[in-house]
């Protein structure tokens, strides 16, 4: 009976058309937020941040920047892997070149880089979709990685054609660098996330994320009331890229310190970030947490039930991992296809009119 | 309600103001490889007035909508818009300058919300940039709210609040039909394309349509140019008629100058149609 939106009256637009029309939800949302910002700094450790914590704030970012694109604008793109690398090359080059240069600006020129390539590799959308647009990206994603494993300017010619992330502070705290103490590295990824999933939201909310949304579900109408389709494709491209470097930046910077193209950044990554999106739900900011939590939190806990509570060994237990992580996917997709979010939104309408189911 | 040159106009038998000419069609003629859709034709549109273009199935009626918005390019032949020749536009280019339509086979945007849908056709009203959408703050705000204060309107004047916040995929056709219209009027155009508007509708929403858009003519006065095969809507509805059969114009007038031209009635006869 508490999930009501009866006697929560909107009485003007802007009410109306809030992120969480609902009291309940709103509630939901700040203790989350109050969880996330006052409590898990205390209770965080190194192994839960590394295993857990940290991927997933960091993969949520890639994960809100794809869904931009193929969720919101209909483009489908396999390149992810290698912008994120674009964002990772960025910082990396950013902070040698610039050692003085503040991290946080260090991170948002990775992803404005990123944007800037992620327009040039757009470009084929125009007169391509579906399918074709889809290898074009792939061709981008070899052709990057080539690019960042080969010429070795891209890696300050280091012998081990690896790049690793000097220490950089924030505040006088480590928060790159071997001696980024868990919490820091929380703290500076959550403070990213939540940034830009409030930069998407409000993307999403208004005209513009509407002239993706009309591409997406028919291009030629969408032209005809209006919609400049090499705007509309081109800002979701830039903007999805701005998040997915983003992510990229950190993934190196923060997560890994070191990291070689092929290896951080490959196919498998992009395949990763959209079976995220379309787990968690297309067009849905919600669906890009809940893909990425459940895509990086499953595997972790289904490795923590077969080796250490049924004492198998840990290479029996990587591959069945694999293979339920799997079968969960396909399972998932056939049950619900619209995704976590779609299933989410169900129960909330059920729950809406619960007890009385009508 | 634009432009009217009141010298150049008229009004009708039921005291609405028409113009002078707001579009004129010249010569034109459009080829798809060796088909040619459309044969030398030409008329225009006035101000004010609701123009209706009627003739059997395959006639090159939806073809000659699709030239006025900027969805083909005919291959002779020249559009005159508020005086001036158009030279070739991009279709968003052509809704920018205030055309706005509904199309044959209902083309809603069907991931999106009725709002949603509506609030689209206002895009050329918003003006906030990707930096302002993205903090939403000032400008960007006050658009959309501003924006959705008119589409309110619009939703009232159309009788779909009830369906507000519905997936546009889960409504029937016959709403699915009025919400192209909202979306279409939520741009406030000065020339209005209905691309038979009432097909597969059942007699009451038929009605209702006929309501609704003569409602938007005598209300904002927009010029509205109407495919129709129902001939009853049609000489009820429309100020002037101009018939086509296999791509040629065969007649062009009032209602009752049509119904009596003798090519006119040969073409109805020799064609099987609605
Ligand atoms: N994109 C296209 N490619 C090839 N031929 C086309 C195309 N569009 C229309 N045509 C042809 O042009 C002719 C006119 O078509 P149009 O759709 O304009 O007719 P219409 O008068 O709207 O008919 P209806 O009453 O069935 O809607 C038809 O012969 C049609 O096959
Ligand atoms: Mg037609």
């Amino acid at each position: 009976m508490l999930y009501r939106e009866a006697g929560d009256f909107k009485t003007n637009y802007v009410a109306d058309s809030q992120t969480f029309p609902i009291k309940f939800d709103r509630y939901g949302y700040y203790f989350l937020l109050g969880f996330a910002f006052l409590v898990m700094p205390l209770i965080i450790n190194d192994y839960w941040a590394n295993s857990i914590v940290v991927p997933f704030l960091i993969y949520t970012i890639a994960a809100l920047g794809l869904n931009i694109l193929i969720g919101y604008c209909g483009q489908l793109s396999l390149g992810t892997g290698a912008f994120m690398a674009v964002g990772a090359y960025a910082s990396y080059k950013l902070m040698t070149a610039f050692p003085e240069l503040n991290i946080v600006f260090v991170v948002v020129f990775a992803g404005i880089v990123t944007a800037a390539v992620g327009v040039l590799f757009g470009l084929p959308s125009l007169r391509i979709k579906g399918f074709y647009l889809a290898v074009a990206t792939l061709a981008a994603q070899f052709f990057l990685i080539w690019l960042f494993t080969r010429q070795p300017w891209f890696y300050n010619y280091s012998p081990t054609g690896m790049i690793s992330a000097p220490q950089r502070e924030l505040f006088g705290v480590a928060v790159t660098g071997p001696r980024a103490s868990a919490v820091a590295m929380y703290m500076f990824c959550l403070c990213f996330l939540v940034s830009l999933a409030w930069l998407a939201r409000n993307l999403t909310r208004g005209t513009l994320g509407r002239q993706w949304m009309a591409i997406r579900d028919m291009d030629i109408a969408a032209e005809i009331i209006g919609v400049n389709p090499l705007m509309a494709k081109l800002t979701a491209f830039a903007v999805s890229s701005f998040f997915v470097g983003i992510a990229g930046a950190l993934l190196f910077t923060v997560y890994l310190g070191a990291a070689e193209a092929g290896e951080a950044f490959g196919i498998d990554k992009s395949f990763l970030v959209l079976f995220m999106v379309i787990i968690g739900g297309l067009g849905s900011i919600f669906g890009a947490f809940a893909g990425a939590a459940f895509l990086i939190i499953g595997p972790v806990l289904l490795k923590l039930l077969l080796v250490n509570t049924l004492g198998w060994p840990t290479d029996l237990a990587a591959h069945l991992e694999i293979m339920i992580i799997g079968a969960l996917i396909l399972g998932f997709l056939i049950l619900e296809p619209h995704g976590i979010a779609a299933l989410w939104r169900t129960i909330k309408e059920k729950l809406r009119l619960w007890p009385f189911p009508y | 309600m634009r432009d009217i040159q009141a010298d150049d106009g008229y009004m009708t038998a039921d005291g609405r103001k028409i113009g002078g000419v707001a579009m004129e069609l010249r010569n034109i003629t459009l080829r798809f490889g060796g088909v040619v859709a459309i044969k030398d034709i030409s008329f225009d549109i006035r101000w004010g007035e609701i123009r209706a273009i009627i003739g059997p199935n395959g006639a090159g009626k939806s073809s000659m909508l699709n030239i006025i918005s900027g969805f083909y390019h005919p291959q002779e032949g020249d559009v005159i818009y508020k005086g001036f020749k158009r030279p070739r536009m991009r279709p968003y280019e052509i809704s920018r300058q205030g055309i706005a339509r509904t199309f044959q086979n209902i083309a809603l945007f069907e991931g999106m919300s009725v709002l949603d849908n509506i609030m689209t056709g206002r895009l050329h009203h918003m003006k906030a940039n990707l930096f302002q959408q993205a903090i939403w703050w000032g400008k960007a705000q006050r658009e959309e709210e501003e924006n959705r204060a008119q589409v309110e309107k619009i939703i009232d004047f159309l009788e779909i609040q009830h369906i507000r916040k519905t997936p546009v995929a889960r409504l029937p056709y016959g709403l699915k039909k009025r919400v192209e219209l909202a979306r279409a009027l939520a741009a406030e155009p000065a020339i209005l394309l209905l691309d038979e508007p009432m097909a597969g509708m059942n007699v009451e929403e038929k009605e209702d349509m006929c309501r609704f858009i003569l409602d938007v003519n005598d209300e904002f006065g927009t010029t509205t140019v109407l495919i129709e095969h129902d001939m009853g809507v049609v000489m009820d509805l429309s100020d002037r008629v101009v018939v086509m059969d296999y791509g040629r114009k065969i007649g062009d007038g009032t209602p009752d100058e049509v119904r009596n031209n003798d090519e006119v009635i040969k073409a109805y006869l020799g064609v099987a149609h609605e």
